[in-house]
């Protein structure tokens, strides 16, 4: 995840030299005992979740004694915010605060620059107070100027005694911001101590996604922006991410509470992110509720269409499947009507499909769409630039609602043809295994057969398809051999098959 | 006129012999860009699409008596070294096609830029085009397409456009051109949350721009750049009528949707608060991304009536 636990975030600061309370993060509530035991005196549990206003949603309790801890570290290990249930707790000693301050560092889109907020009264209710937080600016190679931030503390109550720890801190705060390269990371309170120490009481950590594959340092696990722990499906599809860099492939649950209330819970397959964001606008002003957010653009290759598809419909108690990007979208969509077409087929559709594929190329795949599924239960209709999103989602109400079967995307299962797995001629590809029933095969659909791979097969002599090339070169060649598959099955000769197992739905672990 | 881009302008592409470089290339030359070079580290002396390459931005800008403007196709961690590679070779516009380039190398870039007098489109933009013209990135996808979708400058009913979105600059384009107005150019800012050209920075460009009438926003939730661009029209720094469309009236705080800038933090970048800001400035705010060419020939239908 791309936001670390505030016990994460103290260590980070602790390793730079930054004093933070004594204490530990637990998850069972012995640990507790024993780390309040260890530690003496009062200590205070914190749940690490990334919620605001924690104190007062119940997420911070005080202990006086280790039994009392255990106690408290129950209560708190069985609390769930919104769809964040907390698995780990921080227990500390309590600090003899002295004085407060609000120190944070994120990013001015406008400066084109970190910015430092700094304001001494600090402490809670910092989001009544915006107008009176100091704004200093920061150079990105330089850090924040001393001279500003004394000059902050100058004109503030706090006595100056106390101002060369809070610099030196601040400082600090600053630089390791930069050095984990993080989008935010505030600290509030920082406070001085009665012996005059500055201490890191709070902290917040946000790291920039895009900067994770740099930091192996911080452990994080899945580098998505994300306001829950991720789901087994999200971890599932970081996987199919990370194993695949042609394209973008994007998939976040979102929160369904109410949906029975709604005209039912739909799967979403977005292509780029403004289109993918315009049409999930249409699909809410119909009246449904959005299980996922998912998009696949930037041309993706067909297996990667394909397994979105695959985990989008993994999820519980889907009603339909509704995708749009753009509309107008600059890459040629046929690959991606390909993936969705095998998905669809892999799976014997029965929920009603909606999909806008306008942009380049957009009369062919609207055709290799629908005509692929049209053996199928479900309707499955696809749609062009010409076909705004408000008739899109109109259509898809209009499929949900003719609709007489109760059946959800729970009594989906996949098949895949007998000769998988079996004596056919397969031939490995990244990520999976193609499969061809050879012996169904004759002179005139192998010819066709090397026209579909682009080349790829071609006829061994007898009339059957064999490699035209070395099997190193088709390690990547999904698009194609998918293309194959599919335009076999449209002529009713289902003898190609592309065996791209998801890691975790088809097969056991190994995800992300 | 156009802004940025015409076919006057000397383009360049770092990484063109990567498979990206390769096809937005030909696109680019054939829809009438002026191509001048290309360069990849090690490659010098190949030729793409008709381009000679070089090793070196310095060396293409030596051939050529100087290049306008470099176009960057390759691997996000390496875009901050190509663009300063470019800055520094004197180029003075650089776009940034690849996506997931790390916020603080874009804060490098930007820093760079600013000390030499530079400016930036992207990371994670499809680049601009000036219809009948030319098209550095890669919007519309094909020369045809793009020919196609897109109606050149009509006197008098010309927009503008800037989008966060890249799909949805060829949306806007598209649908806008069906609806009959000519479009001067298309600038996808991209959609991260650090970018160097953004919309009041472009809007300004167009404010100044004779050819466009009036301009059209795709705009999304996050970051402040639909607000600061309210606060130029409130200061009477761009007079042209503006329409734009909001995307993510659905999302939620804390959770981004693609787009690196597409995040609500606390009460900042809200839809609603985008919509309020450029409504009291006086824009046009569609509530559905299909009443947008409505809105926006509404724009000249009453400038005609009054």
């Amino acid at each position: 995840m791309a936001r670390l636990h505030e016990y994460q975030g103290k260590a980070l600061l602790k390793q730079r030299g930054i004093h933070v309370p004594d204490g530990q993060a637990i998850t069972t509530p012995q640990q507790a005992h024993d780390v309040a035991a260890e530690l003496g005196g009062r200590v205070v549990l914190k749940v690490q979740a990334w919620i605001t206003g924690r104190k007062a949603l119940g997420g911070v309790l005080f202990a006086d004694t280790p039994d009392e801890a255990k106690a408290h570290a129950e209560t708190l290990l069985a609390m769930r915010f919104g769809n964040f249930p907390v698995s780990e707790v921080l227990v500390e000693q309590c600090l003899d605060i002295a004085h407060e301050l609000f120190v944070s560092q994120s990013i001015d889109d406008a400066a084109r620059a970190p910015m430092l907020l700094l304001d001494c009264a600090g402490g809670s209710g910092i989001e009544d107070r915006a107008d009176s937080v100091a704004r200093l600016a920061v150079s990105v190679s330089d850090g924040v100027n001393e001279d500003d931030v004394k000059a902050v503390l100058a004109a503030s109550e706090i006595p100056a005694q106390h101002h060369g720890a809070l610099v030196t801190a601040i400082q600090a705060i600053a630089t390791t911001a930069r050095e984990c390269e993080a989008r935010a990371f505030e600290v509030n309170p920082l406070v001085v101590l009665a012996d005059g120490t500055a201490c890191a009481a709070d902290c917040r950590v946000t790291i920039d996604d895009y900067a994770v594959f740099r930091h192996p340092e911080l452990g994080i696990e899945i580098a998505r922006e994300l306001d829950h722990p991720a789901t087994e499906l999200e971890r599932i599809a970081y996987g199919v991410e990370q194993a695949d860099h042609r394209g973008t492939f994007y998939f976040a649950q979102l929160p369904t509470d109410g949906h029975e209330d709604t005209k039912g819970l739909a799967g979403f397959h977005g292509a780029g992110g403004g289109g993918s964001m315009m049409s999930m606008d249409a699909v809410t002003n119909e009246g449904f509720t959005l299980a996922n957010f998912c998009d696949t653009s930037g041309n993706p290759s067909a297996a990667k269409v394909y397994r979105a598809a695959r985990i989008i419909l993994s999820q519980d108690g889907l009603t339909g499947y509704f995708g749009s990007g753009s509309g107008v979208a600059s890459q040629e969509q046929f690959h991606s009507a390909y993936g969705l077409a095998k998905a669809f087929n892999e799976m014997n559709m029965n929920l009603p499909v909606v999909i806008r594929l306008g942009g380049n190329a957009e009369d062919r795949a609207v055709e290799i769409l629908e005509d692929a599924c049209r053996e199928l239960p479900a309707h499955v209709e696809g749609y062009r630039k010409d076909d705004t999103p408000a008739f899109c989602g109109g259509r898809f109400t209009a499929l949900v609602q003719e609709r007489t079967d109760t059946s959800t995307s729970n009594d989906l299962a996949r098949s895949v043809p007998d000769y998988v797995g079996g004596n056919a001629e397969a031939f490995p590809i990244e990520g999976g295994h193609v499969w061809i029933d050879v012996e169904s095969c004759d002179t005139e659909l192998t010819a066709k057969m090397a026209d579909w791979s682009s080349g790829l097969l071609k006829d061994d002599g007898t009339g059957r398809p064999t490699l035209a090339v070395d099997e190193e070169e088709v390690a990547k060649a999904d698009s194609e051999f998918i293309a194959c598959e599919i335009e076999c099955l449209r002529i009713g000769r289902p003898v190609l098959f592309v065996d791209l197992p998801i890691a975790g739905i088809d097969t056991d672990g190994g995800a992300a | 006129m156009a802004i940025l881009i015409d076919e006057t302008k000397k383009v360049m592409i770092q990484g063109i012999t990567g498979r990206e470089g390769r096809a937005r290339t030909k696109l680019m030359r054939e829809f009438g860009t002026n191509v001048v070079g290309g360069c990849t580290p090690g490659k010098g002396g190949q030729d793409v699409e008709g381009i000679h390459v070089h090793d070196t931005v310095a060396e293409v800008v030596e051939a050529n008596g100087g290049v306008d403007v470099s176009v960057v196709f390759v691997p996000a961690r390496l875009v901050k070294s190509a663009a300063i590679e470019a800055i520094e070779a004197g180029v003075k516009l650089i776009m940034l096609v690849p996506d997931r380039v790390p916020l603080w190398d874009a804060m490098g870039i930007a820093e760079v830029a600013a000390d030499h007098g530079a400016e930036f489109i992207g990371p994670n933009t499809l680049g601009v085009i000036s219809p009948g013209r030319a098209v550095p990135g890669m919007i519309g996808g094909r020369a045809e397409s793009a020919r196609q979708w897109f109606n050149e400058p009509i006197p008098g009913r010309t927009v503008g456009v800037i989008s966060r979105s890249g799909g949805m600059s060829s949306s806007c384009g598209y649908y806008l051109s069906r609806a009959g107005l000519g479009i001067s150019t298309i600038c996808h800012v991209g959609g991260d949350s650090v970018l160097g050209l953004t919309f009041p920075e472009v809007a300004l460009k167009f404010q100044d721009d004779p050819e466009t009438d009036a301009i059209v926003l795709f705009g999304e939730i996050g970051g402040s750049m639909e607000e600061r661009l309210a606060d130029l029209m409130a200061a009477g720094r761009i007079t042209k009528p503006v329409v734009a469309y909001i995307g993510g009236k659905a999302a939620r705080e804390g959770t981004r949707f693609s787009h690196a800038g597409a995040i609500i933090e606390g009460d900042r970048g809200t839809h609603a608060g985008k919509v309020r800001a450029l409504t009291q400035a006086g824009a046009v705010v569609v509530d559905g991304f299909g009443d947008l060419p409505e809105a926006a020939l509404g724009v000249f239908e009453n400038a005609a009536r009054s």
